[in-house]
């Protein structure tokens, strides 16, 4: 089994409503500085067959049409 | 003329969509685990939380087995109304442009809004006019429709923009103020207000019966031409 981590974000020059919100926050909380904060969402998963990691991302994880992804794979140790 | 209304786990207007959809032909329940649509003659694929929207709206119930025969319906040229969670369904399932996202103010909203008719084209709106006002209520917390720069021109361009938010009542921040839009064919419209909960006068307008009772003439007159 691979492990494979899946980084979805928002893709550039998308409004980021829940990023502005966080960053809004931010000032409230003595953390000044702090810009361009953008929400995704991550995902864990260990898979038999790595290579068809990709299209698992372009069909289901992500919608490629307002999302980025990138996957990083964490532990290909054979079990 | 018979509309199929699809039911998935997590749906929650489908008996809305069902009884307003029969003031105007029959209508039947179709289930999201059926291979058949059982010939209906339009299908709508109502709001909703479908699947619990795990993931991102409208995601999971795209590989529903029915969506299939949805799919395979729509390119035949076969009328599908996707209403709220029906058109973000319809949008990650290929079968409209476009995405929903989360409303600029990240609130769920619940409010009747007035929308211009944009488009008149599809068999939903064939019965109305452009710059027809309809008010209808929305209620919705990712409505917000996106499609990439070129995207939104070849949209404007090819006329399928059906209906917009009119001046000023843009509840979500969807680009060009679009609340309802069709595929380039013209036959699958999705819009994210509710039609079949202003079908009937206790509702307080029945702006959104205009929408089905046009797919259901638009169907009637079909059948006669192929008759």
């Amino acid at each position: 089994m691979t492990g494979v981590r899946v980084l979805i974000r928002p893709k550039a020059g998308i409004l980021d409503p829940q990023g502005q919100a966080v960053e809004r926050a931010l000032p409230a909380l003595g953390f000044e500085g702090v810009s361009d904060v953008r929400v995704g969402r991550m995902v864990e998963l260990e898979a038999s067959d790595p290579t068809r990691i990709a299209e698992l991302c372009e069909r289901l994880l992500a919608n490629p049409l307002i999302e980025d992804y990138e996957v990083v794979v964490t532990d290909d140790s054979a079990r | 003329m018979r509309f199929g209304v699809v039911r998935f786990p997590g749906s929650c207007d489908e008996v809305d969509a069902l009884l307003a959809c029969r003031r105007f032909a029959d209508a039947e329940l179709l289930w999201h685990g059926d291979r058949s649509l059982g010939g209906v003659d339009a299908v709508v694929i109502p709001g909703g939380f479908s699947y619990g929207d795990y993931l991102r709206v409208g995601a999971i119930a795209r590989f529903s087995p029915i969506m299939a025969a949805v799919a395979a319906f729509a390119r035949d040229g076969g009328p599908v109304l996707g209403i709220c969670n029906g058109f973000q369904v319809l949008c990650e399932a290929d079968l409209l442009p476009g995405a929903l996202l989360p409303n600029t103010g990240l609130r769920f909203l619940c409010r009747q809004v007035d929308l211009t008719v944009d488009h008149a084209d599809s068999p939903f709106t064939r019965a109305l006019a452009p710059g027809d006002i309809l008010s209808l209520p929305v209620k919705h917390g990712a409505g917000r429709f996106y499609a990439p720069d070129d995207d939104l021109r070849g949209l404007e361009e090819n006329n399928q923009v059906a209906l917009r938010y009119a001046l000023g009542e843009n509840p979500n921040g969807s680009l060009n103020d679009i609340a309802g839009v069709t595929n380039a064919a013209g036959n699958v419209l999705g819009l994210m207000p509710h039609p079949e909960h202003a079908a009937h006068p206790l509702s307080g307008s029945t702006d959104g019966g205009r929408l089905l009772q046009s797919a259901a003439h638009a169907c009637a007159s079909n059948a006669r031409a192929v008759a």
